[in-house]
C-alpha cells in the first residue's frame, strides 16, 4: 500500500513536470541575454525594459483587457437576467433555450468564429451597400464585432454558473420580501442577488478567463484593424516571437499566481477558522 | 412584469449571433460565387478526404493519450489529502492562463533539432553512444514537424480538460459506497472496476468531448509543431477564409461536414453513458 502511494505521487509529479516544462522554458528565456530561444547567453532584464517601450504589444494588451472587461460586464448582466428568465419559464421552452445556449460551448471554436465572421461580413456588407452609402459611412470588422463575438461565447458560461444557484434559492424568501412591501427590484437587489452572488461572481470570472484566453474566435472576428495579444503572438509565430512576449507572459503568470495564492490562502484560513469554531461549539455542548 | 421576460434580450441575442450565423454557414455551403444553389462545394471537398482522415486520426490518438494519462492522474489525486488536492487543482488550471500559442511555441524550443532535448542529449554524449550501439549516424532526434509532435501539442494543451471533469466526478463519489463494497467482500480491483469506474463514466465522457472537439478542429498547433507537414481540418478551413485560397463557400461546406461528423461521434459516445446521468462540463 505505501509503495503504491509513492508510485502514485511520482505519477502526479511527472504530469506536473510535463505541464510546466514549456512554461519553465518560457520564463527562463525571458531573462536571456540574446534573442535565441534555445541557447542561453547570460542573464539580462533587457526584454522587460524593451517590453515597456513596445507600442504594438502594449496596445494589443490594452485591446485584450478592454474587450475582456467589457465582455465580462455585458455578459454578466445579460446572462444573469437571462438565467432568471429561464428559471421562471416552463420546462419545455427552457429546455429548448438551454440547448441553444449550449451550442457555442460544444461547437468547435473555429466554427463559432467562422460563422460569426460570415454574419459580420454579410451584414456589414449589406449595410455599406445600402444605408452606409447614403450616409457616407463604411463599417468594417473591428473592436465592435470582436466585442459582440466575445459576449456571445461568454454568456453561456454565466448562465451555467448562475442557474444552479437559482435552483438552490428558497422561492419563499423573495415572496416574503414582496409581502413585506419591497418592490420587485428591491426584493431582487436585497434578497435574491445576495443569494445568487457566488454564482454571478463565478460566471464573471469564467467569462473574463474565456475572453482573455481566446484566440480562434477573435482571429476570425476582429478584422485587420484590431489585434488582441493572442493574435499578435500568432502573427509573430510566422517569423519569430520576440522575447518581449516571454517577459510579458512571465509578468502575467506572476500576477495570476499571486492572485490565486492570496484567494486560496484566505479561503483555506476561513475553512480552518470555521472548523475550529465548530469544534469549540461541540465541546461546549 | 413577468420574470420570464428578463430572458428576452438574450433570446434575441442568441437568434442573431448563434442561430443566424449557423444558417449562414449552411447557405454558404450550398452556395457559390455567382449566387446560385449548388452541391459543388461538397464534390470539391472529396479531394480533401486525406485531411479529414488525418485530423480525426490525430485527434483520436490525442484523446486516447489524454484519457490514459488523465484518468489515473484524476484517480490518484482523489486519494490525496485536501491540501495536496487544492494545490494540484490550481497547478493544473494555472497553465491555462498562459496563452496556448506561447506554450506551444515553447515546445518548439524543446523539440527542435537544435532544441533543448537534442542539445542536452548531445552534450551528454548520448548520440555517440547511440550511434555506436545501433551503427547509425544520428546528430539529433528529428522530433519537430512530425505528426507525433502535433499529437504531443494536443495532449499538452487539452490534458487539463480531461483531468478536471474526471477528477470532479471521482472526488464526489461517496466513500460509504466504496466501504459498503469492501464490507461485502470486494477486493480493491473489484471496487475499482465495479464501483469507481462506472460511477466516473460521466466525467470520462465530458472529458473525451472536451478534448476531442478542440483537437479535431485545431489549426494553430499543427502549424507550429507540424511545420505545415501535417495539414489538419482547422488549417484547411482557415485557408478558405484568410489567405490565398479564399473560398468561404468551400470553407463553410467543410465546417458543416466537420460539425455534423463531430455531432454524430458525440451522440454515439453519449449513448454509452446513458443512464449514468448527464455529462457535466465543469
Amino acid at each position: 500500500m505505501k509503495k503504491n502511494h509513492l508510485l502514485e505521487r511520482l505519477g502526479l509529479l511527472l504530469t506536473m513536470l510535463f505541464l510546466y516544462a514549456p512554461i519553465a522554458v518560457l520564463i527562463t528565456f525571458s531573462f536571456n541575454g540574446s534573442k535565441s530561444r534555445t541557447l542561453w547567453t547570460g542573464f539580462s532584464l533587457k526584454w522587460y525594459t524593451e517590453l515597456f517601450g513596445d507600442k504594438r504589444i502594449l496596445s494589443a494588451l490594452a485591446t485584450t483587457l478592454e474587450v475582456s472587461v467589457l465582455a465580462m460586464v455585458i455578459s454578466t448582466i445579460l446572462g444573469t437576467a437571462a438565467a432568471i428568465g429561464f428559471f421562471n419559464m416552463k420546462k419545455k421552452p427552457r429546455a429548448i433555450l438551454m440547448a441553444i445556449n449550449n451550442i457555442p460551448m460544444t461547437n468547435a471554436d473555429i466554427i463559432t468564429g467562422v460563422s460569426l465572421m460570415l454574419l459580420f461580413v454579410f451584414s456589414l456588407g449589406a449595410f455599406n451597400a445600402t444605408l452606409g452609402s447614403v450616409l457616407g459611412v463604411e463599417l468594417k470588422l473591428g473592436f465592435g464585432t470582436l466585442l459582440l463575438a466575445h459576449v456571445t461565447f461568454d454568456i453561456p458560461y454565466v448562465i451555467l454558473s448562475v442557474l444552479p444557484k437559482l435552483n438552490q434559492c428558497d422561492p419563499n424568501i423573495e415572496e416574503a420580501a414582496e409581502d413585506l412591501g419591497a418592490t420587485p427590484w428591491q426584493a431582487f437587489v436585497k434578497v435574491v442577488l445576495p443569494e445568487i452572488q457566488p454564482g454571478v461572481v463565478n460566471g464573471a470570472i469564467m467569462a473574463f478567463t474565456m475572453s482573455i484566453d481566446d484566440f480562434v474566435i477573435s482571429y476570425f472576428t476582429a478584422g485587420s484593424g484590431c489585434s488582441t495579444l493572442a493574435m499578435e503572438i500568432y502573427s509573430m509565430t510566422r517569423k519569430r516571437i520576440s522575447p518581449e512576449i516571454n517577459a510579458l507572459s512571465t509578468l502575467m503568470f506572476v500576477v495570476v499566481l499571486t492572485l490565486l495564492a492570496v484567494v486560496n490562502i484566505r479561503s483555506a484560513r476561513e475553512e480552518k477558522a470555521a472548523q475550529k469554531r465548530e469544534a469549540t461549539l461541540k465541546r461546549k455542548n | 412584469m413577468k420574470k420570464k421576460y428578463l430572458a428576452v434580450p438574450y433570446v434575441v441575442w442568441m437568434a442573431v449571433f448563434v442561430i443566424v450565423p449557423l444558417v449562414l454557414v449552411l447557405l454558404y455551403a450550398l452556395g457559390s460565387r455567382d449566387g446560385s444553389f449548388t452541391l459543388d462545394n461538397f464534390r470539391t471537398m472529396t479531394q480533401y478526404w486525406g485531411v479529414f482522415a488525418s485530423s480525426f486520426q490525430l485527434a483520436l490518438i490525442a484523446t486516447a493519450v489524454c484519457l490514459l494519462i488523465g484518468y489515473p492522474v484524476s484517480y490518484w489525486l482523489s486519494r490525496e489529502g485536501p491540501g495536496i488536492k487544492r494545490i494540484a487543482m490550481i497547478a493544473i488550471m494555472l497553465p491555462m492562463w498562459m496563452n496556448f500559442l506561447l506554450r506551444t511555441y515553447a515546445w518548439m524550443s524543446i523539440l527542435e533539432n537544435t532544441g533543448i532535448i537534442n542539445t542536452v542529449l548531445g552534450n551528454l554524449g548520448f548520440f555517440e553512444l547511440f550511434n555506436g550501439v545501433f551503427g547509425t549516424n544520428l546528430k539529433y532526434f528529428p522530433m519537430i514537424n512530425t505528426p507525433g509532435a502535433v499529437v504531443l501539442g494536443m495532449v499538452y494543451n487539452y490534458l487539463p480538460f480531461m483531468i478536471l471533469p474526471i477528477y470532479t466526478v471521482i472526488d464526489k463519489i461517496d466513500p460509504k459506497v466504496i466501504e459498503a463494497a469492501e464490507d461485502l467482500g470486494a477486493n480493491s480491483i473489484q471496487v475499482f472496476w465495479k464501483i469507481i469506474f462506472p460511477l466516473s463514466l460521466p466525467g470520462v465522457l465530458s472529458g473525451v468531448a472536451m478534448v476531442f472537439i478542440p483537437a479535431v478542429s485545431t489549426f494553430a498547433i499543427s502549424k507550429l509543431l507540424g511545420g505545415g507537414m501535417t495539414m489538419l481540418l482547422g488549417d484547411l478551413i482557415e485557408m478558405q477564409f484568410y489567405g490565398s485560397a479564399y473560398n468561404p463557400y468551400l470553407g463553410s461546406a467543410i465546417s458543416l461536414v466537420m460539425m455534423v461528423i463531430v455531432l454524430i461521434c458525440m451522440t454515439i459516445i453519449n449513448r454509452f453513458g446513458e443512464g449514468e446521468g448527464e455529462a457535466m462540463y465543469f
